[in-house]
């Protein structure tokens, strides 16, 4: 167990930047995620799907198609990149928040995905029942829509955080692999196999990426469980 | 109140053209399914816009597509209860209850909780979720969410059709209470005679997307031929009473009427209390005199006032008894025996036994007495 534990600072930093990108990936997904489930599931207009499509798009690309895409448009000379950074200083490139972004983009269709159906489950007879009691429409979404698609947002958000645990190629395209910055733990696990004695390293590691994403699945599970059964939907 | 409707809507193939004021108590839209109340409803409500048309409460207009004046939902003060009670399945009993009185003004917050929980009898439900009731709490609950929003109007879409003889006759009495006790204005959707002879104060009689009649309950019930066929045997005559006493005895109620003493299988009201009954065409016999050797316990003094052919052989006869229309369908052949004409003296006859709970209120169950 201790050789387990027992990790180099740089494999410890690695752990902490995986789960804080995961985190901050996941959060910063969830309020467009909602938005354009809403849209996709509820809106009636041209190019729905067309946009259906471009939100499907990371997970059909190859990662790294989608890594040089944000560089391109994220990159410092790239359109996007350049404008944030000059009028609200966020840098994407090669920084950690640079990782989240990609991770983001690629857990997003998952995101959308579950939020989506569980929009689409729910009864919009209940909707306008609460309109007749008085609601408007951003009061109806709050106390009735919001909470009936929490479990579907739940797992949504664990979805995100899963696949932004695992996320290497996007990542890796975009913001390179810098130890203390953008060196997550996939990074940091194929760091160790290209290096000869790096096994126990990349093993150990391994190990750890395989608790942290069943913990996320363990405690999503729960969560879903007791709204499901707080609910208690016929 | 005032309900002013005029409006014109499509929907697919089928039309609803309606038009009607009504300024009663307890309005019932009545009318076969498919003849355009439920949408009718839903456009008061606000839950879809006509095509054309205006509808206005009291003359605050709701709609007018002319003035291009469209009041959302949540902005009508419209109280609702679906047939399917709707309830928000992730908030108690209690929950909602006050779902509406967060979006009532506090100055027009007229509804009480109390006082509406006790109307309802649900006050030992608070707690539960909607998942945990049944068919005739839920729609309770669904009443008092609605009442709790201190509407101006309330509607209700066939409440009833959802849930079994047992449980409509446990809801009734609860409506007929909220038409008594409390001064909101009521339109409720209904199909069956009985239903609406008993609620309504006033009728609408929709008939494939149009309005076929409308005014007071007591005309409406006597027109047979504005009832849809299946519910044709339910028509007749609606008579507002007083319970008069009871006959102990015999287990009967003996109710006082324009018409004279009515006895009706015994009823759970106190003396002095209104009954609403209604005598089915279909159960009145007219004899020329006073019958005698009749085990038939009402006979009604009257005099012919209309007639009408009705379907097949039979004939409608209306009948003036000081002041009580009375409605008797008879055979032709019948008729003509009789020599029956319109200013004819005659004689209602009515079995006591013909009277069930679905023609005379039953009382509030006894949870609700206390």
């Amino acid at each position: 167990m201790n050789w387990l534990l027992d990790l180099t600072p740089d494999e410890w930093n690695a752990v902490r930047l995986s789960i804080k990108v995961a985190t901050v990936a996941m959060i910063a997904s969830l309020p467009p995620g909602i938005l354009l489930a809403l849209l996709l599931a509820r809106g009636r207009f041209w190019g729905k799907t067309l946009l259906n499509g471009l939100v499907h798009l990371p997970l059909i690309l190859p990662p790294v198609v989608t890594g040089y895409l944000l560089l391109l448009t994220f990159g410092r000379r790239g359109p996007a990149g350049a404008f944030l950074a000059e009028h609200f200083g966020i840098v994407f490139s090669f920084r950690w928040t640079g990782a989240a972004l990609a991770c983001g983009v690629m857990g997003f269709p998952l995101m959308v995905r579950a939020i989506r159906l569980s929009i689409e489950a729910v009864d919009r007879r209940i909707e306008a029942a609460a309109g007749t009691l008085g609601a408007n429409p951003l009061w109806v979404f709050a106390t009735i829509t919001l909470p009936l698609i929490l479990p579907g947002l739940i797992a949504g958000a664990i979805l995100s955080f899963a696949k932004a645990m695992g996320e290497f190629g996007a990542t890796i395209t975009f913001v390179s692999n810098i130890p203390n910055e953008t060196q997550t733990l996939p990074s940091a696990i194929y760091t160790f196999t290209q290096v000869p004695g790096g096994d126990e390293g990349a093993l150990r590691l391994t190990l750890i990426s395989i608790a942290i994403s069943m913990v996320a699945l363990i405690a999503s599970e729960v969560l879903a469980r007791r709204v499901g059964r707080r609910m208690d939907i016929e | 109140m005032t309900l002013s409707v005029d409006i014109h809507h499509l929907l697919g193939e089928f039309a609803l053209e309606a038009r009607f004021e009504s300024a009663g108590r307890l309005t019932a839209l009545f009318g076969p399914s498919g003849s355009g109340k439920s949408t009718l409803i839903n456009l008061i409500a606000g839950l879809i816009r006509p095509d054309k048309g205006r509808i206005s409460v009291d003359g605050r207009v709701l709609v007018d597509t002319a003035a291009r004046i469209f009041v959302p939902m949540h902005k009508r003060r419209i109280g609702m209860v679906f047939q399917d009670a709707r309830l928000f399945p992730h908030m108690s009993v209690a929950g909602n209850l006050r779902y509406g009185r967060w979006f009532t003004p506090a100055s027009e917050r007229y509804a009480k909780m109390d006082a509406v929980v006790d109307l309802l009898g649900i006050g030992h439900l608070l707690d539960r979720r909607p998942a945990k009731l049944s068919g005739g709490e839920k729609q309770r609950v669904a009443i008092g969410r609605a009442l709790l929003a201190s509407p101006k109007l309330l509607l209700m879409d066939e409440p009833l059709a959802s849930l079994d003889e047992a449980r409509k006759a446990e809801i009734l009495p609860y409506i007929e209470r909220l038409r008594d006790e409390t001064k909101i204005p009521i339109v409720y959707v209904g199909h069956s005679v009985a239903e609406v002879a008993r609620l309504a104060s006033d009728v609408v009689v929709l008939s494939q997307g149009k309005v076929a009649a409308s005014g007071a309950t007591e005309a409406i019930m006597q027109r047979l031929d504005l009832l849809p066929a299946e519910e044709r045997g339910e028509g007749g005559a609606v008579l507002d009473t007083k319970v008069l006493r009871h006959d102990e005895a015999f287990g009967m109620t003996v109710l006082a009427s324009q018409a004279g003493e009515i006895r009706v299988p015994k009823l759970a009201r106190a003396a002095g209390a209104p009954v609403r009954i209604r005598i089915r065409a279909r159960d009145v016999m007219i004899a020329v005199e006073r019958p005698a050797g009749l085990s038939a316990l009402n006979i009604l003094a009257g005099t012919i006032d209309s007639m009408k052919p009705g379907e097949g052989p039979e004939v409608e006869i209306g009948i003036d008894c000081h002041g009580a229309a009375v409605v008797a369908r008879i055979t032709e052949q019948s008729r003509q025996a009789l020599g029956l004409k319109l200013g004819s003296q005659v004689f209602a006859v009515i079995k006591t036994v013909s009277f069930d709970r679905a023609n005379t209120g039953a009382g509030l169950p006894a949870e609700a007495d206390v």
